[in-house]
C-alpha cells in the first residue's frame, strides 16, 4: 500500500485529527500527526487488517532547532516556537509496506504518549530520545537515562543543540 | 622402604618423616610444574598453536618463571574478607591433596606408609580438600566465591558416592583396602590386572571384564567431576563465575589452589591405575628380572606405575580442550540418576560374580 | 518462626569474562535462579551522533567503524548507501561487487566471533581458536586491501578508498577453499556435541510473534522461524543478482528460537555467504573505484531511513540534512541495542550459567549498543 492510501485510511478512520503528508522534501515522506492522538493511530496502525504495521524499525528523536524570533508587546525580541520532533519508522513485515510518522511538541512542554505498549521494542528508543533530547514520554513505565549516567545533571540533554558540554561531573573536569 | 630408612638413620620417628616426605620432594612437586606446562603445550598444540616458547628450550621453564612471580607478588587480601579462614583455606586444600599420595605405592619398594586402610585413608583425606573449599569461598566475602564454592561443595559431595561404591566393589574383588595388597595381586602380566576380571578363576574372569569396564567408566567420571576438571569444572566456571571460589586469592595463595588441582589430577589418576590398572606392575615383565639385576625391578616398577598415571592425566587434558561445560542441574542428573544407580548395580553384580 | 528471606543481587560486569564488553547485568538471584535481569548500558556511550553533528558527510565514515567494530565493513556500506540514496548518485559496478564481497567476508569474519566466543561461554576453548585462525586470513584479505586490521574505513560515499590488491582474488578464493572443511569440523567439534546440545537447547526460548514485537532482527529473528533477510526482501546494492537462501531456525534438538538454533543459524549463514562471494569474485568488472566519489558532498535538504543486513541484525541509518556540508542529524538504529532489550524476556526463570548462554546467543557488540 503505498503512502498516500495509508493517509487517506488513516483520514477515514480519524476524521477528526490532523493529519498532514510532508512530502515537500525531495526524498522521504512522512506523516506529521499529533502528539496526542499517537497511541490511538499507532494502535490502528498496528491492528487493522490492510496495515499491519508490526515493528516499529527505528524511532529517533529530534531538535529541529527551528526557532524564530518574535516581539513581544514590549518590543523585546525573543526566540519561540522551537520544537522537538520524533520520528516513527514503521515497517510491516506481512505486508512489507512502510510508513514514517513525525510527531513535534514545543520545547517547554516536551510531553509525547508512550508506544511503548504497542512496540515494546520502543521501550529503551525512547528512553534513548528522554536521555538524549529530554522528551518526555508519557505512560512510559520506567522512564530513566540509558546511555548517560543515572546522575548526569537533571535537565542537560546532550544532543539538544543548545547544549553545552559541563564543565564538571561528579567533581571531575570534563574536558581534560 | 621404611625399614630401609629406619636401618639408614637409625631413628623411627626421622625415618617415617622422610619415607612420607619423600614422595612428595622427589615425584608431586616437579609434577606439577611439568603438569603445567604440559596442559599449556597440550592445549596449544590440539588448537593450531604453539604455547609457551621463550622461556627455556620450547618454554620448559615457563612454569619455574610463573611460580618465582606468583612468589613475588603482594599478598593481597580484600579487606572485608574472614582473615584467619581465608589464610588457612589454601594451605588445608593443598594439604587434603598433597596428604592423599602418603599411601600410594610407587614401587614395591617405595611407599610412604604401608598402612591397611590405605583405600579408606585416600577418600577419606581428598574429602579434606571440600572444607578448604568452601572456606575459601566462605570467607572471600564475594557472591561469585560464595556460589563456585557452593556448586563446588555439592558437586564433590554427590560424586564421591559413586567413587565410594566403585571403590567398594573392588574392595569386594581384592579383599584389602591396602593399595599395596591390591597392587601386588595384579602381578605378572596384564591380564591378571582387574580390569580384565583380575586374577579370579576360569569363567568368573570373563563374566568380570564387561562390569570391570563399566566401574572403570564410572569411576573416572566421577573422578574427573571430584577434581573439577572439564566437562564439570562448574565450581571454577571462568565464564560465569569469573575463577569461582577463588576470585579473591592471588599471588602464593592462588598457586597453592592451582598445584593442588594438579596433584588431586595425578592422585585419582593413580587411584584408578592402582584399582584396575596392575598398580606399579609392568605389563609385560621385568628386564631387571630377566637380567638378573634386582635392583633394576624397583625402578622398573616406579616408570610403570608415573606412565599409567601421567596417560590419564593427559586425557584429563585431552578432555578438557575438547568438551564443553555441563550446568549444574546436569551435573547432578549425571550423578544421582546416571552414575549412582549404574554403580550400584555392578555392585551387585560383582558379588554373584564372585560367588562363582 | 519463618525464616525471612530475601533476592541475592549479583553484579554481573562491567568487569566479567562473558558479557562481551562492558555490560552490566544486575541479576536477581533465588539461589541459582533468575528471578529478573536488569541491563544497565552506557560505558562505551561516545555519544556519537553529537560527533556527526560537527563533521562532514565523508568524515562521519570512521565514526561508523567504531559502532560494531566486529563488522567495520557491513556499517561502512550501511552508511555509504544512506548517502548516497540521499544523494541520488550511480555507482560503478566493480565498486557494487567489492562491496558485497568486503561485506560477505565481514560477515563471516563476524559470525566466527560470535560462534567461537559463544563456545568459550560454555567452556570449550578450542573451536574459538580454531574459528580465529581462519578470522585472521579474512583480516590479512582486509589488511592487504585498505592496511587496517579492524577500523577499516573503506567503503566510501560513492567509492573505495583503494582498489582491491592484486592477489585479492587469489587469497579469497583459497580462503572460501579451506574455509568449507572447517565449517563441518566445527559442527563436529561443538554444533552436534551433546554437552553443547543439553546446554543449549530449549534455553532462552523466542517465540516468532515476541521477536517480532521487539523488533528483533538478522539471524536472531530468522532463528525463531521467520524468513526474513533485507537482502532478499529490500535487496540494496546488488544482492539481488546473487543466488542463496535464507536459512530458518527449524528446532532441530529443541524447540524453534532457542539458542541453539540462535548458534546454529549463524554456521548456516556462514555457508550462504561463501556462495555469495563465490559467485561475486569471478566476476569482477574492471574500472575506477573512486570515480564516483563526489568531490564536495552537501545533499539536498530532507530525511532518509535506510537499512541493510549487518551480521548482527538489521542496521538502519535516519539521516536528516538541511542542505548544508554537516549532517543535521544522524540516528543509528543498531540492532544489537534492539536485540537487547528482549534480554530480560528471555532471562526469566533460567540459571546463573544460562545467563551467559543466552547473552552469547543473541550476540552482542557494546560498541553499537553504547554508540
Amino acid at each position: 500500500m503505498s503512502v498516500e492510501e495509508i493517509i487517506q485510511k488513516l483520514k477515514d478512520k480519524f476524521p477528526h485529527s490532523e493529519i498532514i503528508i510532508d512530502n515537500e522534501l525531495p526524498v522521504e515522506p512522512f506523516v506529521v500527526i499529533n502528539a496526542l492522538e499517537l497511541p490511538q493511530i499507532c494502535k490502528f496502525l498496528r491492528d487493522d487488517e490492510s496495515l499491519l504495521f508490526d515493528t516499529l524499525m527505528n524511532l529517533s528523536g529530534v531538535d529541529d532547532n527551528n526557532a524564530t524570533k518574535v516581539k513581544d508587546e514590549e518590543g523585546n525580541e525573543k526566540l519561540e516556537g522551537r520544537t522537538l520532533s520524533v520520528y516513527y519508522h514503521l515497517h510491516s513485515m506481512k505486508l512489507d509496506h512502510k510508513l514514517a510518522l513525525k510527531v513535534s511538541v514545543p520545547i517547554e512542554k516536551p510531553e509525547v504518549e508512550s508506544v511503548e505498549s504497542i512496540w515494546k521494542c520502543a521501550d529503551w528508543h525512547e528512553r534513548e530520545a528522554f536521555d538524549m533530547y529530554g522528551i518526555i514520554f508519557l505512560n512510559h513505565p520506567n522512564l530513566i537515562r540509558i546511555l548517560m549516567p543515572y546522575d548526569w545533571e537533571e535537565g542537560s540533554y546532550p544532543l539538544r543543540k543548545d547544549f553545552e558540554t559541563p564543565e564538571f561531573y561528579n567533581g571531575m573536569k570534563i574536558p581534560y | 622402604m621404611y625399614d630401609f630408612l629406619v636401618n639408614l638413620v637409625g631413628n623411627n620417628i626421622v625415618a617415617f618423616f622422610i619415607a612420607a616426605a619423600l614422595p612428595l620432594f622427589l615425584f608431586i612437586l616437579p609434577y606439577a610444574l611439568l603438569a603445567v606446562l604440559a596442559e599449556r603445550k597440550v592445549s596449544a598444540h590440539m588448537q593450531d598453536r604453539l604455547g609457551p616458547m621463550r622461556t627455556g628450550y620450547h618454554g620448559i621453564l615457563q612454569t619455574v618463571a610463573d611460580i618465582l612471580k606468583l612468589i613475588q607478588k603482594e599478598d593481597l587480601r580484600a579487606s572485608s574478607t574472614d582473615k584467619s579462614l581465608f589464610n588457612f583455606a589454601p594451605y588445608l586444600v593443598f594439604m587434603g591433596s598433597f596428604a592423599a599420595f602418603a599411601v600410594l605405592p610407587f614401587s614395591s619398594f617405595f611407599i610412604g606408609s604401608s598402612i591397611d586402610v590405605g583405600l579408606f585413608y585416600f577418600l577419606a583425606i581428598s574429602s579434606l580438600v571440600v572444607a578448604g573449599i568452601l572456606m575459601g569461598g566462605w570467607s572471600s566475602n564475594n557472591k561469585y566465591s560464595l556460589l563456585g564454592a557452593m556448586r563446588s561443595v555439592s558437586q564433590i559431595i554427590s560424586y564421591e558416592i559413586p567413587t565410594a561404591v566403585v571403590v567398594l566393589t573392588m574392595v569386594m574383588i581384592t579383599g584389602s583396602l591396602n593399595l599395596h595388597t591390591i597392587s601386588d595381586q595384579q602381578t605378572a602380566f596384564f591380564w591378571n590386572w582387574n580390569i580384565l576380571g583380575g586374577t579370579l578363576p576360569g569363567i568368573a574372569k570373563f563374566l568380570l571384564i564387561p562390569l570391570m569396564l563399566g566401574a572403570f567408566i564410572i569411576i573416572f567420571i566421577s573422578t574427573l567431576a571430584e577434581v573439577n576438571r572439564t566437562p564439570f569444572d562448574i565450581p571454577e566456571a571462568e565464564s560465569e563465575l569469573v575463577a569461582g571460589f577463588f576470585t579473591e586469592y592471588s599471588g602464593m595463595r592462588f598457586a597453592m589452589f592451582f598445584l593442588a588441582e594438579y596433584a588431586n589430577m595425578l592422585a585419582v589418576s593413580f587411584l584408578i591405575t592402582i584399582l584396575f590398572f596392575g598398580g606399579y606392575h609392568s605389563p609385560l615383565g621385568y628386564l631387571g628380572n630377566t637380567l638378573g639385576v634386582e635392583w633394576l625391578v624397583p625402578i622398573e616398577q616406579f616408570f610403570w606405575f608415573a606412565s599409567k598415571g601421567l596417560i590419564f592425566v593427559l586425557i584429563q587434558m585431552w578432555l578438557r580442550w575438547t568438551l564443553p561445560r555441563l550446568r549444574v542441574d546436569q551435573l547432578m542428573t549425571v550423578c544421582w540418576k546416571y552414575l549412582i544407580p549404574y554403580s550400584i548395580a555392578i555392585l551387585l553384580l560383582v558379588g554373584l560374580v564372585t560367588l562363582i | 518462626m519463618a525464616i525471612k528471606t530475601e533476592e541475592m543481587v549479583l553484579n554481573m560486569g562491567p568487569q566479567h569474562p562473558s558479557t562481551h564488553g562492558v555490560l552490566r547485568l544486575e541479576l536477581e538471584l533465588e539461589g541459582e535462579l533468575v528471578l529478573n535481569v536488569i541491563p544497565h548500558l552506557g560505558y562505551l556511550h561516545r555519544c556519537f551522533e553529537k560527533h556527526c553533528e560537527a563533521m562532514t558527510y565523508p568524515q562521519v565514515v570512521p565514526y561508523t567503524d567504531r559502532m560494531d567494530y566486529l563488522a567495520s565493513m557491513s556499517n561502512n556500506l550501511g552508511y555509504a548507501i544512506t548517502v548516497e540514496r540521499l544523494l541520488g548518485i550511480e555507482i560503478p559496478e566493480r565498486v557494487e561487487y567489492i562491496r558485497v564481497i568486503m561485506a560477505e567476508l565481514q560477515r563471516i569474519a563476524s559470525h566466527m566471533v560470535a560462534l567461537g566466543t559463544y563456545g568459550v561461554d560454555i567452556g570449550a576453548f578450542t573451536p574459538f581458536l580454531f574459528l580465529f585462525a581462519e578470522r585472521e586470513k579474512i583480516l590479512t584479505i582486509f589488511e592487504e586491501t585498505c592496511g587496517a586490521r579492524l577500523l577499516y574505513n573503506y567503503i566510501w560515499v560513492g567509492g573505495l578508498s583503494h582498489d582491491i590488491h592484486p592477489d585479492f582474488v587469489r587469497k579469497t578464493k583459497d580462503f572460501v577453499r579451506d574455509f568449507k572443511p572447517r565449517i563441518t569440523e566445527l559442527n563436529n567439534l561443538l554444533s552436534y556435541n551433546k554437552i553443547f546440545v543439553e546446554r543449549t537447547a530449549n534455553i532462552g526460548i523466542l517465540p516468532a510473534d515476541v521477536a517480532i514485537n521487539y523488533g528483533i532482527t538478522g539471524p536472531n529473528l530468522r532463528a525463531s522461524g521467520i524468513k526474513w533477510d533485507l537482502r532478499k526482501n529490500d535487496p540494496y546494492s546488488i544482492y539481488d543478482r546473487f543466488e542463496f537462501d535464507i536459512p530458518v531456525g527449524e528446532g532441530l534438538y529443541g524447540t524453534t528460537g532457542d539458542s541453539w538454533d540462535r548458534y546454529y543459524l549463524r554456521v548456516l549463514e556462514m555457508e550462504q555467504s561463501i556462495k555469495i562471494i563465490e559467485q561475486a569474485i569471478d566476476n569482477i568488472p574492471d574500472g575506477d573505484v573512486q570515480s564516483a566519489v563526489p568531490k564536495r558532498i552537501k545533499p539536498p535538504k530532507g530525511s532518509i531511513y535506510t537499512r541493510v543486513e549487518n551480521p548482527k541484525g538489521e542496521l538502519g541509518y535516519f539521516i536528516i540534512s538541511d542542505g548544508s556540508l554537516n549532517p543535521f542529524r544522524v540516528k543509528v538504529r543498531a540492532p544489537s541495542f534492539v536485540n537487547m532489550e528482549v534480554f530480560n524476556e528471555l532471562c526469566k526463570g533460567h540459571f546463573v550459567a544460562d545467563i551467559i548462554t543466552i547473552l552469547g546467543s543473541i550476540d552482542v557488540v557494546l560498541g553499537e549498543i553504547d554508540r
